[in-house]
């Protein structure tokens, strides 16, 4: 059996999200330096805010400022900080209850150990040197020696240039395997084979295989080599140039059933005009330098197959 | 209230729990399993009347991902067939409320996930508020870790018996071939403080799957099918610092709305990850001693991620398939600290 594959797999995007006036209000207001809440209809502040009543689900949105001073209520020692947490030394998870709110908000408290660290203990907001209207301009708690400070101004969260969208980049690490079937399907593609897998079952071959058959429900192991020659079953003209790839248009992407297979694969059509392909083409892979799949297919001047022979992998 | 319809657990299978699974792809892993709960009931791919499952693209990392795994039910010609992005429990409540519908008598619910390709902590991050939580990274045990501290706070359980809760389960685990971590394991050094690494489940990779049937048909199958006498989930406020950690309404009022307090359960499967979680359970759900908590070990001993809680309704059904218990109780968890909370009562006939 050929060595399963693996390879590292970053997925990253950008996430681009709206905010509603609440979480506007909220956000703009730690770009000011003012945190607000919003009043539920039992009485409450809630802080952070949120658009809609935790308890009756009826809108909400009488913002209310309360203080960058407060207390934990729940706390946890990360002596282990991981990408993308607030601090990048030793820290302690908390939520923390400002003044003048009745909820809690999730944030990092610096302080140099655990010992240092209890329920109940006083706190307050250090600010980001900048801020940008994020969670993140909270850069995170410290201790606090008081009962009450920065006064509230009693901000009713109306600002000028309100931000209204946040961008929230995520980055997830993988290691990839594409597990036993499709390892052995590359690794024959590394020695320019194509090889595929048999149903025990229905004796359809699978290429790429998964290792299950699909129709039968049933695992597939027996391998096949398939091609190199195959049938064009059916194709489609490409008149828009893709990003990044330098091929000209316009050009013809297929699908081409290798002879021996029970579906077809697809690709790109080569060494003819574009407008001379149709289905039966009776094609080849060429390989470029180093290349690890084909890079195209090109006619084999065989006469076309008889439509017979393939209507099935439509 | 009463289903209009009797159905049952009429099959569970689950793979062997690992640390990783490299040579497999998802579908390959879940095949075997698919395989053992048809043979035991008889059914064909082609028998099944609906087709259900749970599992996450971001667990792949890959999107459409649970597409694959399709090859595995025979999915060719079209079948009847859903997928929740969620824990496989709640794929078989959707199961289970087409089945009372009456346009099927019989299905397949599965839930498979790998854990081993990324790291679960930060992954399951972005399953959070993306505006105030998933910013900062919070990872999966650092927020177990806030809601342990907050039970030792409240007085009502310390490290100690936190460390006997992991003891247990896992001792449990010892008759469970399936289990990741059997036996003795070491309590291990603070992973994010209070929790140890004990107290956190293992990670790894595995699948499960269940049959149900309704009525008739449920007997045809099974020896003594494990009635669903009621099931019901229950969501909270996403947000940690509006809750109280120390306690958990929603999974007590998916109990009473499954009929769970009406009479004693001998048996309760609790899908716990982290040990202060079963206090909280263990208090939400009123069990005393009397009820055999997590026989199986529980997700302290294995935590196929989207499939934990599926295996907590299975191994509860296979106790009352073997007559190991008459009335069994099956919780399920998705979200940070217990938010989402699902709770079955399963019942075998009178012997
Ligand atoms: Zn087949």
């Amino acid at each position: 059996m050929p060595e399963v594959l693996k390879a590292p797999l970053v997925v990253e995007f950008p996430f681009t999200r709206s905010l509603g006036p609440v979480q506007s209000a909220f956000l703009t207001g730690l770009r000011e330096g003012v945190v607000l809440g919003v009043r539920a209809a039992d009485g409450r502040t809630l802080v952070p805010p949120v658009e809609y009543d935790p308890v009756t689900a009826e809108e909400i949105r009488d913002l209310v400022e309360v203080a960058p001073t407060g207390t934990v209520t729940t706390w946890a020692w990360n002596h282990e900080p991981r990408r993308g947490q607030p601090l990048d030394t030793p820290f302690a998870w908390v939520l923390v209850r400002l003044d003048g709110a009745d909820t809690a908000l999730l944030h990092a408290l610096d302080a140099p150990g655990p010992d240092a660290v209890r329920t109940g203990m006083r706190v307050r907001i250090r600010w980001a040197p900048e801020r940008s209207g994020a969670i993140t301009d909270i850069a995170c708690f410290e201790p606090f020696d008081g009962a009450a400070g920065g006064r509230p101004t009693g901000h009713d969260g109306r600002f000028d240039d309100m931000v209204t969208g946040i961008v929230a980049p995520a980055r997830l690490d993988y290691v990839y395997s594409p597990g036993r079937a499709q390892s052995a399907y590359i690794a024959s593609l590394s020695e320019r084979r194509t090889v595929g897998e048999r149903c025990p079952s229905c004796r359809k071959v699978y290429v790429p295989s998964r290792g299950a058959c699909p129709t039968c429900g049933v695992a597939t192991s027996e391998p096949v080599e398939v091609g190199p020659r195959g049938t064009v079953t059916t194709y489609c003209i490409v008149n828009i140039k893709a990003k990044n790839l330098d091929i000209e248009v316009p050009y013809v992407y297929a699908h081409i059933a290798l002879d021996g297979a029970g579906l077809a694969l697809h690709g790109r059509i080569g060494g003819i005009p574009y407008d001379e392909v149709r289905m039966g083409l009776r094609v080849e892979p060429v390989w470029s330098e180093g290349g690890r799949y084909p890079d195209h297919y090109r006619p084999t001047g065989e006469p076309d197959a008889d439509y017979e022979t393939y209507k099935e992998m439509l | 209230m009463r289903p209009l319809r009797d159905i049952a657990v009429v099959a569970f299978g689950q793979t062997d729990h690992r640390r990783t699974s490299d040579e497999l792809s998802e579908v390959e892993m879940l095949l075997p399993v698919l395989h053992e709960v048809l043979d035991r009931t008889g059914l064909q791919t082609g028998d099944i009347g609906f087709t259900c499952s749970g599992s996450s693209d971001y667990l792949a990392g890959r999107a459409f991902s649970f597409t694959m795994a399709l090859d595995g039910v025979g999915a060719w010609p079209p079948i009847s067939e859903s997928h929740v992005e969620m824990d496989g429990a709640w794929a078989l409540y959707e199961a289970w409320t087409k089945l009372l519908t009456g346009d099927a008598d019989t299905a397949l619910v599965y839930a498979y996930g790998k854990s081993s390709p990324g790291s679960v902590r930060d992954v399951l991050t972005r399953q959070l508020d993306p505006y105030y939580m998933a910013p900062l990274w919070p990872d999966s045990v650092a927020l177990a870790a806030l809601q342990a501290r907050a039970l030792i706070d409240a007085g009502e359980t310390d490290e100690l018996a936190l460390a006997s809760v992991a003891a247990r389960s896992r001792a449990s685990a010892t008759a469970n071939s399936h289990a990741q971590l059997r036996g003795p394991v070491p309590q291990g050094d603070y992973l994010v403080r209070p929790l140890r690494t004990g107290d956190c489940p293992p990670i790894g990779d595995g699948a499960a799957a269940v049959i149900l049937a309704a009525g008739d048909r449920a007997r045809e199958l099974c020896e003594r099918p494990a009635w669903i006498r009621g099931i019901d989930h229950r969501i909270e406020a996403h947000s940690l610092g509006v809750r109280d950690l120390t306690d958990s309404p929603s999974t007590r009022l998916a109990a009473e709305r499954a009929g769970a307090f009406e009479r004693p359960v001998d048996t309760a499967e609790l899908h716990a990850p982290f040990t202060s979680q079963e206090v909280v359970l263990r208090k939400a759900l009123r069990l005393d001693d009397s009820v055999r908590v997590n026989p199986s070990g529980g997700a302290l001993a294995a935590n196929p991620v989207m499939a934990a809680g599926l295996i907590r309704i299975g191994e509860a059904a296979a106790r009352v398939h073997r007559g190991e218990s008459d009335r069994a109780l099956a919780h399920a968890t998705s979200g940070p600290c217990l938010q989402q909370n699902l709770v079955a009562v399963l019942e075998g006939d009178a012997r």
